[in-house]
């Protein structure tokens, strides 16, 4: 890896400066090439941003609307409840099959089509090739090709709710045997993926090829910000962790569609009735194949995360990342052991002892590199001259509630706590942690960072600290009783939040603070919608490095970079990405480009 | 990459190449990159079947006798037949580039013809083997209908068979629409001893295609 960098230091700059003048044709693009089929990765990047921030307003709103049911089950939605059908609401009062439609179509919505394409597709797209100093991705056209087979598989998964039967109904980990009998939604759902997965596919390709071929003069791999190793090792788990899911989700389209019995064993009765299939076929092999893949998954959603942090915390604390190098190496080793822990989610199949403990091991190996990335972050803090911008309280919420849901993950891995919490509330309690107020803070954090650089303006602190602090309060109050509840025996699935089981008496009342949270949350969102539009014509204007940052994008693009190529003139890269604050140095920040 | 630095040196002496696209720093990067993503994607390629190759493997250890039995219906000399066309085809692939390097454009279009043609021999041969099955009632799944043979849960093989030779086959379908669109180039001369990117990595394609099938005929045909 060392050699490429050393190879790639021979090119010199004035060289890619005059291929620049030679290649000078490139009269102005119309409307539909520069805007909807671009090839930019800039552009790419914000329709990749604008379309994920709809996709979590989506799945967010499915989960406003079960959390009415869950606060006054059987009570008619008020206000908007007669906007939806006799199949979904009649009445305004929910149906079981509209709540499971819901919850299935959350999940699916949050990962694949909100948090993923956020976190890989825009922040990916827009920061990766600046912060090495690359004039676009490696494959632009593919890079477009990817976001609008995202962009399909998206509309495939909204249109599904209006199939016969409705969206599909299975929890957005689709096990079989349910997932194979409910109805056409579930067709949908498994085309949808091949989308989604076909999108990810072509973006860690190009993610992985682009960082690793295209960095600057000077940029070693030890020279990479956090973030883009963030990404490189996301864009590995995607590409390894996706394809069998992709070979699960065409075995379970063709147990839907042609008879086969790929996960459906025999003897199957439902409803009274033995079901006729060929049969043979096992469950637990979706399970194994979903989970083999949507463990690495859930590293997708929280590697980018970390990389956004780390970024901000550097540029806030005006001091080099604490352990950089351990960071990194936590970072591949972490990608490595995401790929061996799976089966902890299937504790409960019965797959014996030694296979149990087999995974309970890597489970809790995998905790320390985790570990490691919080230490060094919350490290890095020690001793900082701290600026309270507002990406950097983001950062820092991402911190404790990120270590909130690290460490109410230790007993679910382990089999004999996890037993007894398996598939209640606190599970949904543990990984929303890690995801909402985690990966989302840290997005809104990278949000509020690089908005300055893709819009030449910045976002109102007095908006974004509102934002911030409804955000941050809402979200544990949403998310801290689910523990309380799942200790208690709460179920995950249940249609009316429990309130017809004895044991979940006590703890049942929750479901209505939590809801007013919820909604409250959706409020707490308003400063921010209103602040990202207002900002792009009202915002202050700022020069290219308005946070005196050290690395690429910030000291050698200007704000926003050149509409083709990104920079002026390619840098080089001179030193490692975190150098504030050296001593005897002018500033407190000396950018990788300086000689 | 490290290799190629004395060589970018002089890509850069000379006037820039028509298909230099602008974010690359020369021919050898924008080559390397190429080839690079060509075989991260051959990597989920093989990450694809081998999810199917561990179905395989469950229902195998579970009912070993139906995939005796399974193994019998199918004809070897047909699987053989159509494992020499691939590797035959495997052959001229690399024969295409071979030739393309030296510069010779007419043996790069005869080749491409020749793998092609392999291609769709290929293709042919298993279109009289799926209509057999069909037509003695051999289908994947619940509508399995072929008496001489039932032992119980048969149609989990026909299962693993059709669709993993079925996606196999609609990777050859696609090698085809590429070789169409290789020689339609070739034939316009787009390809040179200087820059024959496409040749070389629908050749990498070519070639997983065929060692996908090396897998997949003596699993289901032979043992």
């Amino acid at each position: 890896m060392a050699n490429s960098a050393e190879g790639s230091t021979t090119h010199e700059t004035h060289h890619v400066a005059e291929s620049h003048a030679d290649h000078d044709h490139h009269h102005e693009l119309g409307f539909w090439r520069k805007y909807v089929f671009s090839t930019d990765h800039k552009v790419i990047g914000i329709q990749y941003g604008l379309t994920s921030l709809l996709f979590l307003f989506i799945g967010f709103t499915f989960m406003m609307l079960m959390r009415w049911q869950l606060a006054y089950p059987g009570e008619p939605l008020p206000l908007i409840g007669w906007l939806f059908s006799d199949e979904t609401m009649p009445g305004g009062v929910m149906l079981p099959e509209f709540y499971n439609q819901l919850g299935a179509m959350h999940g699916t919505i949050m990962v694949f089509l909100g948090i993923v394409p956020l976190a890989v597709g825009a922040f990916g797209n827009y920061v990766v090739p600046l912060q090495i100093g690359a004039p676009d991705m490696a494959f632009p056209k593919l890079n477009m090709a990817s976001y609008w087979v995202y962009f399909v598989g998206g509309i495939v998964m909204l249109v599904s709710f209006w199939v016969p039967g409705g969206a599909a109904q299975s929890g957005w980990t689709s096990y079989p045997p349910l997932a194979n009998i409910v109805m056409t939604g579930q067709t949908m759902w498994l085309i949808g993926m091949v989308f989604l997965i076909t999108s990810s596919l072509l973006g860690a390709v190009n993610f992985l090829t682009t960082i690793i071929q295209l960095r600057a003069d000077g940029l070693t791999f030890f020279r990479l910000p956090f973030f883009v190793w963030a990404q490189f090792v996301t864009s590995f788990l995607l590409l390894l962790a996706f394809p069998p899911l992709e070979a699960a989700g065409v075995l379970q389209l063709m147990d839907r569609l042609v008879g086969t019995s790929f996960f459906m064993p025999s003897g199957l009765v439902v409803s009274g009735e033995a079901l006729d299939v060929a049969g043979g076929g096992s469950p637990l092999l979706w399970q194994h194949l979903f989970w083999f893949l949507a463990h690495p998954e859930v590293y997708v959603l929280i590697l980018p995360a970390m990389g956004i942090v780390a970024e901000v915390i550097a540029n806030n604390t005006r001091k080099p990342l604490w352990g950089y190098k351990v960071m990194v190496y936590s970072l591949i080793f972490l990608g490595f052991m995401s790929f061996i822990v799976w089966a902890h989610h299937m504790f409960i199949t019965g797959m014996g002892t030694a296979i149990s403990g087999f995974f309970q091991i890597t489970t809790m190996i995998i905790s320390i590199p985790s570990v490691i990335i919080l230490s060094a972050l919350l490290l890095s803090l020690w001793g900082g001259s701290i600026r309270f911008t507002t990406p950097m309280l983001f950062a820092l919420a991402f911190l404790p509630m990120f270590g909130i849901g690290g460490l109410t993950g230790l007993p679910l891995g382990l089999a004999p706590t996890d037993i007894p919490l398996h598939d209640t509330m606190y599970v949904i309690g543990h990984f929303h942690y890690v995801v909402a107020p985690g990966t989302i803070l840290a997005l809104f954090a990278g949000i509020y960072y690089w908005y300055p650089k893709a819009t030449g303006r910045k976002l109102n602190d007095t908006l974004g600290k509102l934002h911030f602090w409804g955000s941050l309060i809402f979200m544990n109050g949403i998310f801290l009783p689910m523990f309380i509840q799942g200790m208690a025996g709460v179920s995950r699935r249940l249609y009316d939040g429990g309130q017809i089981y004895e044991f979940a008496e006590g703890v049942v009342h929750y479901n209505e603070f939590m809801s007013i949270s919820a909604w409250l949350l959706a409020v707490a969102q308003i400063p921010f919608i209103i602040n990202f539009f207002m900002s792009i014509w009202k915002g202050k204007e700022v020069d290219e490095n308005p946070w005196e940052a050290t690395t690429l994008e910030w000291t050698a693009a200007p704000s926003p970079p050149v509409g083709h190529g990104n920079f002026e003139t390619i840098p080089v890269a001179h030193r490692g990405p975190y150098e504030y604050s050296v001593p005897g140095a002018a500033t407190d920040f000396t950018p990788q480009n300086q000689p | 990459m490290a290799s190629s630095s004395p060589a970018t040196a002089t890509a850069h002496a000379d006037a820039h190449p028509a298909h230099l696209q602008h974010h690359f720093v020369s021919s050898d990067q924008q080559f390397d990159a190429a080839k690079m993503g060509m075989w991260l994607f051959l990597v989920t390629e093989v990450l694809l079947f081998a999810g199917m190759f561990v179905a395989y493997t469950v229902y195998r250890v579970w009912h070993p006798e139906v995939f005796v039995a399974g193994a019998t219906l199918l004809n070897p000399w047909l699987g053989g037949l159509n494992t020499v066309v691939l590797l035959a085809s495997s052959f001229t692939v690399a024969l295409s580039i071979h030739f393309i390097q030296k510069g010779n454009q007419k043996a790069l279009l005869i080749n491409i013809a020749l793998t092609m043609a392999a291609a769709f021999v290929f293709l042919v041969v298993k279109y009289f083997e799926y209509t057999h099955k069909f037509h003695l009632g051999i289908f994947p799944g619940e509508n399995y209908a072929y008496a001489d043979v039932s032992v119980p849960y048969i149609q989990q093989f026909f299962s693993i068979y059709f669709v993993m030779t079925g996606i196999h086959g609609v990777h050859v379908l696609i090698g085809i629409g590429l070789f169409i669109w290789l020689a339609i180039r070739a034939a316009k001369g787009h390809f040179t001893s200087e820059w024959y990117t496409p040749v070389e990595l629908v050749g990498l394609y070519w070639h997983i295609v065929d060692i996908i099938w090396i897998f997949l005929f003596p699993l289901l045909y032979l043992i």
